[in-house]
Parts: structure tokens; sequence; C-alpha cells
């Protein structure tokens, strides 16, 4: 007896709405622009400037004895929350500190580290020193990153437009690359939303979204290509749903098995890469959906190219076999 | 038919032996690394008995490369400092003025009075009173240039001069500046290397980034703060002439002079000359001792040409005083008592123990050309990078438990096979990490785990492409011919996409997320190897075993 994710020969009509689909993507990616401009993302030192100090100590922590007791040092902007984690021994308090870029300082001295210390030390007697993590991040290098980091994620997403379309018909390729766009803008929609920290790791799992989402898209429109040519005279909608049926199978394995790894570092993995495997866990959710309803919904949209018997300069140029 | 030639079979024995052996050494972290630790010792020339045993706990004809922890699992300090390289451009112009003023002087028969003008550092401004010898001026300042020593900048002269009324303009020409960054970001990467190998400490990064960036990256170090003080201090040593001594610290020095704070007196400040006798460029040694009264020194021995400058100075100028400066303070301003000659001397002040050896330290490894400023700074304690290693452990442990589980769930047999392989590949990844020694970070451990995840995709593909092809073709051994066949386009296709953004990643990345782009792209790399040739080998080679009429899949 085998385990099965989904029954063998399913038929489902996955086009039956593809205008309901649509509209129900494009809505969330309404809500997630408006959150993005309205709310904004919980940017990281990594984009914003500033120093970020880890604390443990072996008593309970109080945010607002913190605070206060950071006050006295005039340190601008200063955000504490307490850290929860499983991980974490009975006696480990941690908690996160995020201090203001200061004026006309690039990265953080090491005299104002020693006064955070020592303040805290005086409210905290369990307070462990020198302190688990500090990073700090100037104003101008911040900069650069957000930068370098949307030329990343850009450069990708053509990357993969240009690969696609010559794999594949210029059709394949805006399917794929609005569904990449979509997975894109809905992660960066739930980090405004729920404002989770985005930093630097996020972009990584951004991209990573972007290639999963991708080998989504591409396995079914492999078999896409293939069915156009076993089924010359079904219409387009009855071949697109075929071809998402037969790969359904392979679809949610391979999603259960990436999800079931992402699941145990997220539960295990510590906090410090909670948020990274967040968005992970969230972009192989929405790269699976978007490669069913929206690539291929977009591709049924746009039409396709029917005759494949001739194959021209970009397309058709399939991999050779291997003669293993 | 199912056949798989014996020169392929052997090439991916062979291939699977060598990640092997490769990734080993990792599962003895420890050992591997007191062997490698005691044979670096060695090949310095610490030869000693208690190395040799160290050095025996790792057998030598097995690889002892090891996958580097990052700094996010082993603890350290991170610094991205910038190079102030306008500081070299502004040093250059103001050592430029004796020598303007010396040209000039036997020529004031035409260029009239030959006077400093206040100026942005970086250019020189001289004023002259006749401008009627502007021109000759000119010509006598120009030949003072030099031609600029690079490949590209063929023929460019090192200084660009110009008039400006009564004035002359000196500053460097584009050429010189680009070359003088070139040699100024060398020398400050070669200078840092030399303090922190001073202090020894095991596999510091110490890397240029883009223009005029260093990345420092320091494994094992207390705090970013201990690596700033040994790597933040230019260590400008330098002798200058001393004009006069005052307490207002807004008095003008005048031009061509400079008001300096003393170190050990507070409230007193010195009237220097800018232009320096000697520098510490000039030093061969530096050693920290006593000076007569016991308290700590530093003895300082100079080159011939410093010895030689050095020697003139104090002939001409006994019974003045000079100062001695590190880093814009005055240490101290002896007044030179004879002429010394034999080019060494002390450095007397209010030290410590430590400082008097750190100052050793600092000017024996040299000065950095120009200040520093830090953009970056990370510092991540032991203990944090310990609890994310054993946090990264156990979930990737779980993860892969979790995935074997359910592959063999989802397809028997097949699914067995599957799990060799993804165990195969995880060696894999590790041999290859070792092998090129990649460091490995916490966002790297993250996509290993994604590896797991999706390295059984390629396997998926094929075992679902072979249970559709069960259903039409004839036997189990053309299924599985076919399966693969059919499903290679989709796997090369994915990963090939996915590969593209591991690579965009790598580049455009930096610390932890290049360690994350890494393991992605060779776990790419190693997943489609062992999906394609691994299992398919696997299955081969059971199926020539057993010729069942039917399979399961």
């Amino acid at each position: 007896m085998r385990l099965r994710l989904v029954r063998q020969n399913t038929n489902f009509d996955f086009f039956s709405r593809w205008r309901l689909w649509l509209g129900l993507s494009a809505l969330l990616i309404v809500v997630s622009f408006a959150s993005f401009l309205l709310q904004g993302l919980n940017y990281g030192i990594d984009f914003r400037g500033g120093t970020t100090i880890r604390t443990e100590s072996t008593e309970p922590v109080d945010v607002g004895t913190y605070r206060a007791a950071l006050e006295t040092l005039a340190l601008g902007d200063v955000s504490i929350s307490e850290v929860f984690d499983p991980t974490f021994g009975p006696d480990q308090n941690v908690a996160m500190i995020r201090i203001q870029a200061q004026e006309g300082e690039e990265a953080v001295t090491a005299t104002l580290i020693e006064e955070v210390g020592v303040a805290l030390q005086a409210v905290d007697p369990g307070l462990k020193l020198p302190f688990a993590s500090v990073e700090s991040v100037g104003p101008k290098v911040s900069g650069e990153l957000i930068q370098t980091a949307a030329i990343a994620v850009v450069l990708a997403i053509a990357a993969v437009l240009i690969y696609i379309w010559l794999r594949f018909e210029w059709q394949f390729a805006v399917g794929a690359v609005v569904a990449l766009v979509h997975d894109v803008i809905l992660t960066i929609g739930i980090f405004s939303e729920l404002q989770i920290k985005f930093d630097l790791a996020i972009i990584a799992a951004l991209l990573t979204i972007v290639g999963y989402s991708l080998n989504d898209t591409v396995v079914v429109f492999d078999r896409v290509r293939e069915n156009l040519i076993k089924y010359k005279s079904k219409d387009l909608n009855e071949v697109l749903n075929i071809s998402i049926n037969e790969t359904l199978s392979r679809t949610f394995m391979t999603s259960a098995t990436t999800l079931l790894a992402l699941i145990a570092l997220f539960v295990l993995g510590g906090d410090v890469i909670r948020g990274f495997v967040f968005a992970m866990i969230w972009g192989v959710i929405v790269g699976t959906y978007s490669s069913i309803f929206v690539a291929s919904a977009i591709l049924l949209w746009l039409g396709v190219k029917r005759d494949w018997s001739k194959p021209t300069d970009t397309t058709g140029n399939q991999f050779g076999n291997i003669d293993a | 038919m199912l056949q798989i030639d014996a020169w392929k079979r052997i090439t991916i024995w062979l291939t699977l032996l060598v990640g092997l052996t490769l990734a080993m050494p990792n599962a003895f972290y420890t050992r591997v690394e007191t062997y490698n630790d005691a044979m670096q010792a060695i090949e310095l020339g610490a030869d000693t008995t208690e190395n040799r045993d160290a050095a025996s706990v790792w057998p030598d004809f097995l690889p002892s490369g090891l996958v580097n922890l990052g700094l996010d699992l082993r603890g350290g300090a991170h610094l991205l400092a910038e190079v102030q390289l306008d500081d070299v451009y502004a040093a250059r112009m103001d050592s430029l003025w004796p020598d303007v003023r010396d040209v000039l002087r036997p020529e004031r028969a035409t260029v009239g009075t030959i006077r400093l003008q206040p100026s942005e550092p970086g250019t020189l401004r001289v004023r002259i009173s006749e401008e009627a010898g502007m021109a000759r001026a000119l010509e006598l300042v120009r030949g003072l240039a030099q031609p600029v020593v690079t490949l590209t900048g063929v023929g460019a002269q090192d200084l660009d001069v110009s008039g400006d009324g009564n004035d002359i303009i000196v500053q460097l020409s584009e050429e010189e500046k680009r070359a003088t960054d070139e040699r100024t970001m060398q020398q400050s990467l070669e200078i840092i290397r030399r303090r922190i190998d001073e202090v020894g400490t095991r596999e510091p990064t110490i890397q240029r980034q883009g223009a005029d960036r260093i990345l420092i990256q320091v494994p094992g170090i207390g705090s970013a703060a201990e690596l700033k003080e040994i790597i933040g201090t230019t260590a400008q040593l330098t002798f200058q002439p001393v004009i006069g001594r005052t307490s207002d610290e807004n008095d003008a020095p005048g031009i061509g002079n400079e008001l300096l704070p003393s170190m050990d007196e507070e409230g007193i400040f010195y009237i220097l000359e800018q232009a320096p006798v000697v520098t510490g460029e000039e030093l061969v040694d530096a050693q920290p001792s006593f000076d007569q009264n016991g308290r700590p020194a530093v003895n300082f021995r100079f080159n011939p040409s410093g010895a030689r400058a050095f020697g003139d100075y104090t002939a001409q100028n006994i019974g003045n005083p000079f100062a001695i400066v590190l880093d814009e303070e005055v240490i101290s301003a002896p007044t030179i008592q004879s002429h010394i000659p034999g080019g060494s001397g002390i450095i007397t002040g209010n030290f410590t123990v430590e400082e008097s050896t750190n100052l050793a330290v600092l000017l024996r490894a040299g000065a950095l050309p120009a200040e520093l400023s830090f953009l970056e700074e990370r510092t991540i304690g032991p203990e944090l990078g310990q609890d994310s290693i054993d946090a990264g452990k156990i979930a990737t442990i779980i993860a892969f438990v979790g995935v074997l589980i359910f592959m063999a769930l989802s397809y028997g047999l097949f699914g067995l096979f599957a799990n060799v392989a993804l165990i195969l590949n995880i060696a894999m990844i590790f041999g290859l990490l070792s092998l090129v020694g990649a460091t490995l970070t916490l966002p790297g451990i993250a996509g290993i785990v994604l590896t797991v995840g999706m390295a059984v995709d390629a396997n998926v593909l094929v075992f679902e492409r072979i249970r559709e092809e069960l259903k039409t073709a004839k036997g189990p051994a053309r299924a599985i011919e076919l399966g693969y066949e059919k499903a290679l386009s989709a796997i090369i296709d994915a990963n090939i996409t996915t590969f593209i953004t591991a690579v965009i990643l790598y580049v455009m990345g930096s610390g932890p997320v290049r360690g994350f782009a890494i393991t992605l792209g060779f776990g790419i790399l190693t997943s489609v190897f062992t999906a394609i040739f691994v299992t398919r080998l696997l299955i081969v080679i059971w199926f020539e075993r057993r010729r069942p009429k039917q399979i399961e899949v």
C-alpha cells in the first residue's frame, strides 16, 4: 500500500473559473500593495542602518525596565522585544534591542555598547555580558544593500524570463514571470502585514521562492508542451487541464517534502532564521498555487501556438536524451 | 533496454567515492581541526613534539579539508571598513610644499615672494607676488611631476599643475589618483593582514570589496571593538619640527603648520611644521623596551635613508625641540641634545607595558596609509553560534528523517533507492563545500535543508513518470527507461532556472546570503547527479538481478 497525496487519475477542472482565480490573485496583489504603502515593511538594520543587540539573561526580561534604563542614554529611537523560542533553555531569556543609527557615526562605537551593557546590568543582574551578538550597519551601507537586493531580484526574474522564452514560447515566459512577480509581491505583502523583520536574509528567501515557484511552473509547462504535440485537436483549456492533472501528484509530493523539511527548520531551527524559513514556507505554498492558477491561467488567456511539428529557432530545443 | 555501460558505472561510483572521501573529515571535525592547526604550526617552523603529537591524530594520506564555519555559527567579529583614500592625496600635497618652495626659491627674481595659501585638502595653492613670472613658475613646478607608474596611464604625469591669477594650484592627476588608490588599497590590505597575523588567530578573512572597502572577519575574537583596536589605528608615526607650544587650542598655527594636542599633558598643544622630517614608513624595526628610568618605551631603528634624514636634521638643529607624533597626537617633544647618526632611538611617553607592546606591534606592521572608517560591524558570541549549530543540526536531522520516511511510504522500494541517493547527496554537498573551502553559515544550513526537500523532486518526477508509463508501456523495463527519458527535460529546465537564481544570489549577495547561495547551488548540482545517475544505477542493478515481471512504483 502506498501513501498517495493525490489519488490516481484525477480529473479536476482547474480552468472553469480561471477568471475568478486571476481576479483573486489580482486582489491579493492589491491588498499587498496597500499594506506595503500604508504600513510599510519592518526593515531590519541591514536596510535602514542602526544597531541590534541580542541580550541573554537568567532573569525574566522586563521590556519596560529595559526601556527605562536605556532612556537615560538618549539614543533616539529604541525598540525592545522579547524573543521566545522552543529551543531556549529554562533560564534563557532573550531580548532584541534595536537602536537607530546614531548621528554622525557610521557604525556603533565600542563605548556606546559598553554604556548599554552597564545600564542594563544595573536593572537586570542576570544579564550576560558581553552581549550574545551586536550587529551594526551604517546608513551608507544599508542604502547600498537595498539597492543591490532590488537589483538581484530584478536580475533573477529577467534571467528567468529569457531562459523560458528561449526554451518555450513567449507566452510561457510571460506566464511564468507573472507568477513569479505574483509570488514576490505576495511575500512582501505578508511581511508588511505581519510586520515581520525584513532583512538581507529575506531577500535570499525571496530569490529562492523565485527559484522554487519557477521549478514548479516549468514542470507544468514542460508537460503542457508535450501534450500540445500529443493532443493537436483538443482545446487549449483541455490540454492545460490534462497537463496539470497529470503532474498534480508530483506537484504535491515535492511541495510536501519541501514543506516537511522547512517546517522542521521552522520549529527547531532557532529564532535567528525563523523569519527566513517563514518566507520560504509561504513561498512554497504561494508558488505551488501560482504555477497552476496564475502561470497556466495566463497561458490560457494569452493563447499559444498550436502547431509544434515544425520547431522554429527559438522553440522546441529540448535537451537530448541521456543515453546512459 | 535498461543498460548502463561499464565505464559509466565506474565513473559514477568513482565520483561518489571522491565525494564521500572529501566529505569524511567533517565527520571528525575537532580531530581534523587539531591536525590542521598542528600542521600549520609545523609549517611555520614550530616543529615541536607537542605539535607532532597533535598532528598524529589524523592520518596524513586522508584529505583534511573542512567546511569552514561562518561567523554566525562559530562566533567572532565582522567589520566592513572604508579606506579614506582622500587622506592620501592630502598627505601627498602636504609633503609636496617643501619641494615646490625649493624649486621656486632660486627664481625669486622672476616669481617674487612665494607663499603657501590655505586650500582644500588634496590641493596645494601657492601664491607668487609677480604675476609675470607665472609661466616660469608653472614650468618649474611641472618639472616636479613624474610619470605615473601604471599599465594603463602611459605617458601620464602624476601632478596636475594650473595657474589661477597669482596662484599656482597643484593637484594629483586623475591617473595618479587611480594608481594611488590601487596602491593604498593594496598596502592597507597587507598591513591589516600583518596586524591580524601578529595577534595570531585562526582563518581570518581579509578581502577587498569594491573600490575602497575591506571586509575583515575574524572568528573566535571576543568583539568587534577588540578587532577595531588592532586594525583601526593608523599608527602614522612622524617626526616633525616644533615651532612652538601653546595652551590655546584655537591658536592659528600659520600656513604650512599644524596644531596638535599633546598625548600626556592635558590642554597643551604644539605648533608643528606640517611636513615631517622622517615618517614611520622608514622604520625597519620597533621593539618594546624600558627607558633609563624603567618606564615602558619603544625602541626603533630607521632604514638607511631614514637614518640619513634623521641624522642630518639632528645635526643642524641641536638645541631645538622636535616632536614625535603618533596619529595626530604628540607623544613627546624632546630637545635635540646632539647629532644622532645611527638611525635608532627610543620613544618614551606615559605608556603602560601593554601599550608599548601594542605600539611596537603597530609600528612594526607598518602604518596604514590612510584612515579607516567602519561602515558595518557585527559581533556574534560563541554561545549563540553553538546554539545555532545545535538547532540547525537537530532541524536538519528531523527534516532528513521525515523526508526519508515520506519517500519510503510513497514509493516503496523505489523510495528507498531515492533515499540512498539523498544520503549520498548530502555527503556530496559537504564534499564539494570542503573541496572549495566554502563557508557554512546559518542560512547555508537552511540551504541544505531546502535541498533535502527539493532533491527528491527529480526522483519524484521520474517515479511519477514511470507510474504513468507503466499504464501504457510494454513491460517494466521499457517503463523505467521512458520514465527517465521523458522526465529529463523537466528536470533539467527546473534545475537550471533554480541554479540561475543561486548564481545571482552568489554574485550579488554578501556574507550569510552568499553562504546560502553556495549550498543551494551545490545542492542543485549534486541532486541532479544523484537523481539522474545514482538512483538510476541502483534501479538498473536491482532490475538486472531480479528481472521482475512487473513492478510497483
